[in-house]
C-alpha cells in the first residue's frame, strides 16, 4: 500500500464520517433533553432536497446550506409540536416524520432530478493545508467539514463546562425536578429538538450540495438510522460520537479500497465491516455498565406532562 | 361452483349445469373485459425519480399509457424491498383486480411465482428471472450488448489501460455485464485490465462515489457502473477522467466525462405484452430482446470520441442488429487463459443467464 493511498483513505474517511457526525450530534443533544426523535432520516432528506432546490434557484450553494438547515428545523418543529406540546408518542411520531419526510422530499424534488449544479467545492485552509500529509488529510476539505468540527467543539464544550449543557441534561434526567426549580422543560426540549433538526438538515445539505451534488430520492441511504445507533453505542458522549462516525467512515472506505487492491475476501463480508467495527469499538469503550447507565438520559422517550 | 358428494343432481344434469354455468361466467367475464380498462400493476425496487433501473421501467409504463390510453389503467408501487414485503405488495395488487402485473427486480422472482400460483386468472410478468408458470412469463433486456459496445469505446479511450467498474452484487446479470464490457474493451485494446469494485449496494450515491474515487486512485481513467445513481459520472467529471453511464442517458451529470450510457427502453415490450392480454393471445414465454428489438441501446456519443471509433461502434451495433455477430462469439477465454467458448461457436442463452466466471481481462477473483 503506497503512501498516497493511505493519505487518500484518511481524507475519504473524514468525508464519509461527516454526515454521520452532524446527524448524530444533533440527535445526541435532542436525546440529552429527554426527547427521542426517530425522524432523522426524514429530516436529512428534507434538508437535502431543500438545500438542493435553493441552490438551483438562487445559484448560490451557501443559501442552499441555510435552506437545508431551515428545512430540517421546520420538520423538527412539527415533531416538537406533536411530541412535546400534544404529548404524542415520541417513537411513533418520529417514525411518522421519517415516512413523511421521505415522501415529501421525493414529491418536492421530482422535477429536480437530473439537474446539475456546481456544488460546494474544497476550500484549502491557507498555510495549514501546506503542512505535509496532515494538510492534505485535514485541511483540504469543503467548508462544511470544518463546520462539523466547529459544531462538535460547541456541543462538547456545552456539555463539559456550561450552564446550558447542565440545564439540557437536567431536563433529560428529571423533567419534574427541573420544572420545580423554575426551568421551562418545554422551552429546553423545543430548543434541543430544533437544534437536532438543524443538524440533520445540514447533513442533508452536505450530501446534496457537497458530497454528491445531485438530488435523487432517498439519497441519504439510511445514514439517519446509522447515526441513531451511533448515539446509543457512543453512550451519549460527543467525543465517542466523533470517533464512532470516523470509524464507520474508515471501515466503509476500506471495504472499497481492499477490493481495488485485490484483497480476496467476500465483498459482502467486507460491507459488514463498518457496522461490526464501530459497534465493537464503542461497546468496548463503554464497557463500564454503571457509567453507561449514568450517561443514558433517565427521561429519554418519556413524554412530559406538567403537573397542574 | 362446487357440488357436494352426496348431491341430488344426477351426473348428466350436473355436467350440463356446469357447462351452462361456465358459459355464463365466460360471457360475463368477456363483457366486463371490453367495458373496463385492462388494469396493469407495476412493482418497482427503487424510486421512479432517479435516472436508474426503476426510472427506465416507469418510462415503459408511461409508454403503454400513451399508446393504449383508456384501454389501460396502470398503477405502480415503488421502492418495494425484495422479500416478504414484495409478496405482500404483489398479493395486494392481484387482489385489487389488476389483470397484468409486472414485477421488475430479480428478488421478486419467488414472491411473484408464489402469488401467481394463488391468483390463476391474473397474468404476471417478471423481469430478469428464470422461473415461469402458466400465468407467469419472464422477460429481460440484453443490456450486455450495450455493455459490449460501450466497452469498445472504453478500450479506445483509456490511456492508462486500467478501466474501473463499480458493481453492485456478484449475480449473473452483473457478471455478464462486466464480461461483455471487458470483451469489447479487449477487442480494441488487448492490454486493457478491468478492475471491479463491489459496492454491495444497488443505490447509495455517496458510497458509489467513494468506490469510483478508489478506482481512480488505482489508475483507472475510464469508469463505468452497475449501480443506480449517477454519482460515478460526477466523480469522474470532478477528477477529470471519463465515465460510461447505465440505465439512462446520464450526460447531464458530467458533460465532459460522460462518453455514453447503456440504456433500456422497455416501452415497446410492455405495450406488446399488454396488447396480448387484451387480445387474449398472451402466453407464458421467456423474452430476451436486445439491440435488434430496440430494447437495448446506447446514448448519443460524446464529441471527444474520435470519428473512427464512432464508426466502429456503429458498425458493430449494426452487425449485432442484423444477427451477423453475437457478443460472446468464440473464442472466449477465462482468466486462466482456457478457451471456454471455442472459435466458431457462441454462448447459449442458458449459459449467458448463468454466467458465473470472469473472462480474460477482468482483474481479481470473482467473489463466491
Amino acid at each position: 500500500m503506497d503512501f498516497d493511498l493511505v493519505v487518500n483513505i484518511l481524507f475519504a474517511t473524514i468525508r464519509t464520517g461527516t454526515p454521520l457526525i452532524l446527524i448524530a450530534l444533533g440527535e445526541m443533544v435532542c436525546e440529552k433533553s429527554g426527547v427521542l426523535n426517530l425522524g432523522q432520516e426524514g429530516m436529512v432528506l428534507m434538508g437535502a432536497v431543500a438545500g438542493f432546490m435553493a441552490a438551483v434557484v438562487t445559484g448560490h450553494p451557501g443559501l442552499g446550506v441555510l435552506a437545508a438547515m431551515a428545512a430540517g428545523m421546520l420538520m423538527s418543529l412539527l415533531f416538537g409540536f406533536l411530541a412535546i406540546s400534544l404529548v404524542t408518542s415520541q417513537v411513533a411520531t418520529g417514525l411518522a416524520l421519517t415516512i413523511f419526510g421521505t415522501g415529501l422530499s421525493a414529491f418536492l424534488g421530482a422535477s429536480y432530478v437530473g439537474v446539475g449544479i456546481e456544488g460546494i467545492g474544497a476550500w484549502t485552509v491557507p498555510l495549514l493545508s501546506e503542512i505535509p500529509v496532515i494538510g492534505k488529510i485535514l485541511f483540504s476539505h469543503d467548508p462544511l467539514v470544518y463546520l462539523s468540527w466547529a459544531l462538535f467543539g460547541l456541543v462538547y464544550f456545552c456539555f463539559k463546562s456550561t450552564r446550558i449543557g447542565l440545564i439540557v441534561r437536567s431536563v433529560g434526567e428529571n423533567p419534574e425536578a427541573a420544572n420545580a426549580i423554575g426551568m421551562s422543560v418545554f422551552k429546553v426540549r423545543y430548543g434541543a429538538v430544533l437544534f437536532g433538526g438543524a443538524m440533520a438538515g445540514l447533513a442533508g445539505g452536505y450530501l446534496s450540495l457537497a458530497y454528491t451534488p445531485l438530488w435523487t430520492e432517498g439519497m441519504s441511504a439510511g445514514r439517519g438510522w446509522i447515526a441513531l445507533a451511533l448515539v446509543v453505542f457512543a453512550s451519549w458522549r460527543a467525543e465517542r460520537v466523533l470517533l464512532g462516525a470516523y470509524l464507520f467512515g474508515a471501515a466503509s472506505i476500506m471495504h472499497l479500497v481492499l477490493q481495488g487492491l485485490g484483497f480476496e475476501a467476500s465483498p459482502n463480508l467486507l460491507a459488514m465491516l463498518p457496522y461490526v467495527a464501530t459497534i465493537v469499538v464503542l461497546v468496548v469503550l463503554a464497557n463500564d455498565a454503571v457509567k453507561t447507565r449514568l450517561n443514558t438520559p433517565m427521561a429519554l422517550g418519556k413524554p412530559y406532562r406538567p403537573q397542574l | 361452483m362446487t357440488f357436494g358428494k352426496k348431491g341430488t343432481i344426477s351426473g348428466r344434469a350436473r355436467k350440463l349445469f356446469s357447462v351452462l354455468g361456465l358459459a355464463t361466467l365466460a360471457t360475463t367475464a368477456s363483457v366486463a373485459h371490453s367495458a373496463e380498462p385492462l388494469k396493469i400493476g407495476f412493482v418497482y425496487v427503487g424510486p421512479t425519480g432517479d435516472a436508474g433501473w426503476t426510472y427506465a421501467h416507469d418510462e415503459g409504463r408511461k409508454y403503454v399509457e400513451k399508446h393504449l390510453g383508456d384501454k389501460v389503467q396502470t398503477t405502480y408501487v415503488e421502492s418495494v424491498p425484495e422479500g416478504a414485503d414484495a409478496e405482500r405488495v404483489i398479493t395486494q395488487l392481484a387482489a385489487k383486480g389488476n389483470d397484468l402485473i409486472f414485477t421488475t427486480s430479480f428478488g421478486y422472482m419467488n414472491p411473484t411465482l408464489k402469488v401467481a400460483k394463488r391468483f390463476r386468472k391474473v397474468t404476471f410478468e417478471h423481469a430478469s428471472g428464470y422461473k415461469r408458470n402458466k400465468n407467469m412469463g419472464t422477460y429481460f433486456t440484453r443490456a450486455y450488448q450495450g455493455r459490449y459496445l460501450t466497452g469498445l469505446i472504453a478500450g479506445k479511450m483509456t490511456k492508462s489501460n486500467v478501466i474501473g467498474y463499480v458493481a453492485s452484487f456478484p449475480i449473473p446479470e452483473v457478471i455478464r455485464g462486466i464480461n461483455a464490457f471487458t470483451k469489447g474493451a479487449r477487442e480494441v485494446n488487448p492490454d486493457v485490465q478491468v478492475k471491479v469494485v463491489w459496492a454491495s449496494t444497488w443505490y447509495d450515491p455517496a458510497k458509489e462515489r467513494e468506490a469510483a474515487e478508489t478506482l481512480i486512485l488505482q489508475k483507472a481513467d475510464v469508469l463505468t457502473q452497475h449501480t443506480d445513481s449517477a454519482a460515478v459520472i460526477q466523480a469522474a467529471e470532478a477528477k477529470g477522467v471519463y465515465a460510461i453511464g447505465y440505465h439512462s442517458d446520464m450526460s447531464v451529470y458530467g458533460e465532459k466525462a460522460h462518453l455514453t450510457s447503456t440504456i433500456h427502453s422497455w416501452g415497446p415490450l410492455y405495450l406488446k405484452k399488454a396488447q396480448a392480454v387484451i387480445d387474449g393471445t398472451w402466453t407464458s414465454e421467456d423474452l430476451w430482446p436486445g439491440i435488434a428489438e430496440g430494447t437495448t441501446n446506447i446514448a448519443p456519443l460524446n464529441k471527444a470520441i474520435p470519428d473512427d471509433v464512432k464508426a466502429l461502434v456503429m458498425a458493430k451495433k449494426d452487425a449485432i442488429k442484423k444477427g451477423e455477430m453475437r457478443v460472446f462469439d468464440g473464442p472466449v477465454y477465462d482468466q486462466a487463459g482456457k478457451a471456454m467458448v471455442a472459435s466458431g461457436t457462441t454462448m447459449s442463452d442458458k449459459e449467458l443467464l448463468g454466467f458465473n466466471w470472469y473472462i480474460q481481462g477482468v482483474e481479481g477473483q470473482l467473489p463466491k
